[in-house]
């Protein structure tokens, strides 16, 4: 099928006029995100074995700010488990939901192609080789950076290689995406087990737990180093936001309207990437995000990315925090990996998507 | 006033030489007709005056430079390209499309134009209408439409359109050729490859006859447009008649029963 049969999922989007392009309908949607974010922060950070009400919460960050307003957690032990285990968990999630959000958006945009995401076509696990490689090798050449970093360089690396594997005449199909997201999901997949295999018990089981993503041991430490990665990818995505609008059009059109296309599409490739790294060099891989919340908000705010790219972040964060709570208090005493859930959900929607895709395509011979 | 001009430009794709010492001249005010058989080089010469294909010889100068020479940007404010293929990747509005234009104006003084003229342009191409629908939903020949007012917003002295009346109806036809002539008026160049040769005789200044990647002919539809150019070119027997001052292209179409004799290429 064609880039031009893709457009045609969101052919049934009934989507409001004044949701876009006027300035009241973007703030309201960004604005609704911001506020369910804030909301669903505090409300994650009091939920655990040890409940510790919103508002206590609140006055928790109200106070840490130099602000003698609201009451302070009333359990001896509320104000530790918040400041130490609590908060850099949440925060944890935030980043990466909103690099993984932001990053399957403009990958998307990239590739001209609603389907592509950084799990599906393996630039998550491709990631995963370079986080894995730190663990088993013991490397620390750049300190809490040294995951990061090797995330971020297999990271590109992959992203590079399915788009130079699944790009033809300026433009992607879905058959040639999915099926280049296999072959490299396989070796990813090879290289992961051959690190296994290096490694000893305790890399092992780290690296196993690991890559089915979670967020369990979030340090303000891994913050401190994925919040400024993600922050640099998310002001450029904002930057290139504009320009990808145009590449809709196809590669020579963009070009007509004055495109520097081949530019663009490497740039945003770094991006993805650093976007990828931020969220997989400590939380492992987390599948979906970036392909369910983009196409969440394409239905509602339309497909233009100076607003799909800043919703999704949010929205993506969003999904995470309340993903993450999920998965520490469905089970007392127990936390699913996260990645196991996002995939549990996101498995079925994209195959939903596949099936739109090839309906009306008139199907894949 | 901008022109455009490709001299002596050969070009090789594929393996294949598909123009050969091709020499086109176009300048602000005339519309100039592309035509010749299915893969003379009508497109690829588009592509060469668009600066999307790179001669193997040759040059083409834009306003006297080299067009390699213009950045993407810069080269968009010069000229405006309709593809014969249009794609959109995503569902946007035929609106924000029609925007899509305007990309090259952005951060310059021109881009408190880009209300009015997106507007203009919608109406010009007579999809005012269908502003709300999306893109991806429009039929072949609405989609024509709508892209060639993404063009017409670009507001660019060149345009170059690549077959801009093959999914559209015989008022649609009319009306973006009729447009096309009057954007030249207002001092454009406009260059279109065009397969009806009626259609091009009606609204261009001159005719440009490609045969085999070699141009055969350039100059006004009267002098170019002649029984015995157009029947070697298209290797078919071809008459030109005068119809009420409008001419007329028609194959000569013999009786059922001889249709061996129509097929043979004349000698």
């Amino acid at each position: 099928m064609t880039a031009t049969a893709d457009a045609t999922l969101d052919r049934h989007a009934a989507r409001p006029p004044a949701a876009e392009g006027g300035l009241l309908g973007r703030v309201g949607l960004l604005g609704f995100l911001t506020v369910g974010l804030l909301a669903a922060v505090l409300f994650a950070a009091g939920r655990g074995q040890l409940d510790v009400p919103a508002t206590e919460v609140l006055g928790s960050v109200l106070h840490k700010l130099g602000l003698d307003v609201g009451p302070l957690p009333s359990h001896p032990q509320g104000e530790n488990t918040l400041w130490q285990v609590r908060f850099p968990r949440v925060l944890t999630a935030v980043v990466a939901g909103a690099s993984l959000a932001a990053a399957g958006a403009l990958m998307q945009g990239v590739f001209g192609n609603p389907l592509a995401e950084p799990g599906v076509v393996g630039v998550s696990s491709g990631a995963a080789v370079g986080a894995a490689s730190v663990i088993v090798f013991g490397l620390t050449f750049a300190g809490t950076w040294t995951a990061p970093v090797a995330a971020f360089v297999t990271g590109l690396v992959t992203t590079l290689l399915v788009y130079a594997l699944s790009r033809d005449a300026g433009r992607t199909e879905t058959v040639t995406l999915v099926l280049t997201g296999i072959a490299l999901n396989a070796m990813t997949s090879a290289a992961l087990a051959f690190l296994m295999f290096l490694g000893d018990q305790q890399a092992r089981e780290e690296i196993v737990f690991w890559t089915l993503g979670s967020l369990n041991g979030s340090r303000w430490e891994h913050v401190a180093v994925i919040a400024p990665i993600a922050g640099v990818g998310l002001a450029a995505a904002l930057v290139l936001s504009r320009q990808l609008d145009l590449l809709a059009l196809g590669d020579r059109a963009a070009r007509h309207v004055g495109v520097d296309v081949e530019r663009l599409r490497l740039t945003t490739i770094v991006v993805v990437a650093l976007l990828t790294s931020a969220a997989v060099a400590f939380c492992g891989i987390i599948a979906f995000v970036g392909l369910v919340v983009p196409h969440l908000i394409r239905l509602i705010a339309g497909p233009g990315h100076r607003m799909l790219v800043p919703a999704s972040a949010l929205g993506g964060a969003l999904l995470l925090v309340l993903a993450d709570l999920w998965a520490r208090t469905a089970i007392d005493y127990a936390d699913l990996p996260i990645g196991m859930l996002t995939s549990l959900v996101g498995g079925p929607f994209f195959f939903w998507l596949l099936r739109r895709a090839r309906r009306t395509a008139g199907g894949w011979a | 006033m901008t022109s455009l001009v490709a001299t002596g430009v050969d070009l090789v794709l594929g393996g294949a030489q598909v123009l050969r010492g091709a020499d086109l001249t176009v300048s602000g005010g005339e519309v100039v007709a592309l035509v010749g058989p299915n893969g003379a080089g009508k497109s690829s010469l588009l592509g060469v005056l668009a600066g999307d294909l790179e001669p193997e010889h040759g040059v083409v100068l834009l306003d006297g430079r080299p067009l390699g020479e213009h950045r993407a940007r810069e080269l968009a404010r010069q000229r405006a390209v309709l593809l014969q293929r249009q794609g959109l990747a995503f569902g946007f509005r035929v609106e924000e499309v029609v925007r899509m234009g305007r990309a090259p104006w952005y951060r310059t003084p021109a881009e408190d134009d880009d209300d009015r003229a997106v507007s203009a342009a919608m109406d010009r191409a007579e999809v005012a209408p269908l502003a709300l629908r999306l893109y991806p939903t429009l039929s072949g020949g609405e989609q024509a439409r709508v892209s060639f007012a993404r063009v017409l917003a670009q507001a660019a002295p060149v345009l170059l359109l690549d077959e801009p009346t093959a999914a559209l109806d015989i008022r649609h036809q009319e009306v973006l050729l009729g447009v096309a002539r009057a954007v030249a008026a207002e001092g454009a160049g406009v260059v279109v490859v065009l397969h009806d040769l009626s259609l091009a005789a009606a609204y261009a200044d001159r005719l440009c006859v490609l045969s085999r990647g070699v141009v055969v002919a350039d100059g006004p539809p009267r002098a170019v447009l002649t029984d015995e150019l157009l029947s070697q070119v298209y290797e078919h027997p071809v008459r030109v008649a005068d119809v009420d001052g409008a001419l007329v292209v028609v194959p000569v179409r013999s009786r059922v029963g001889s249709v061996e004799e129509a097929t043979c290429a004349p000698s």
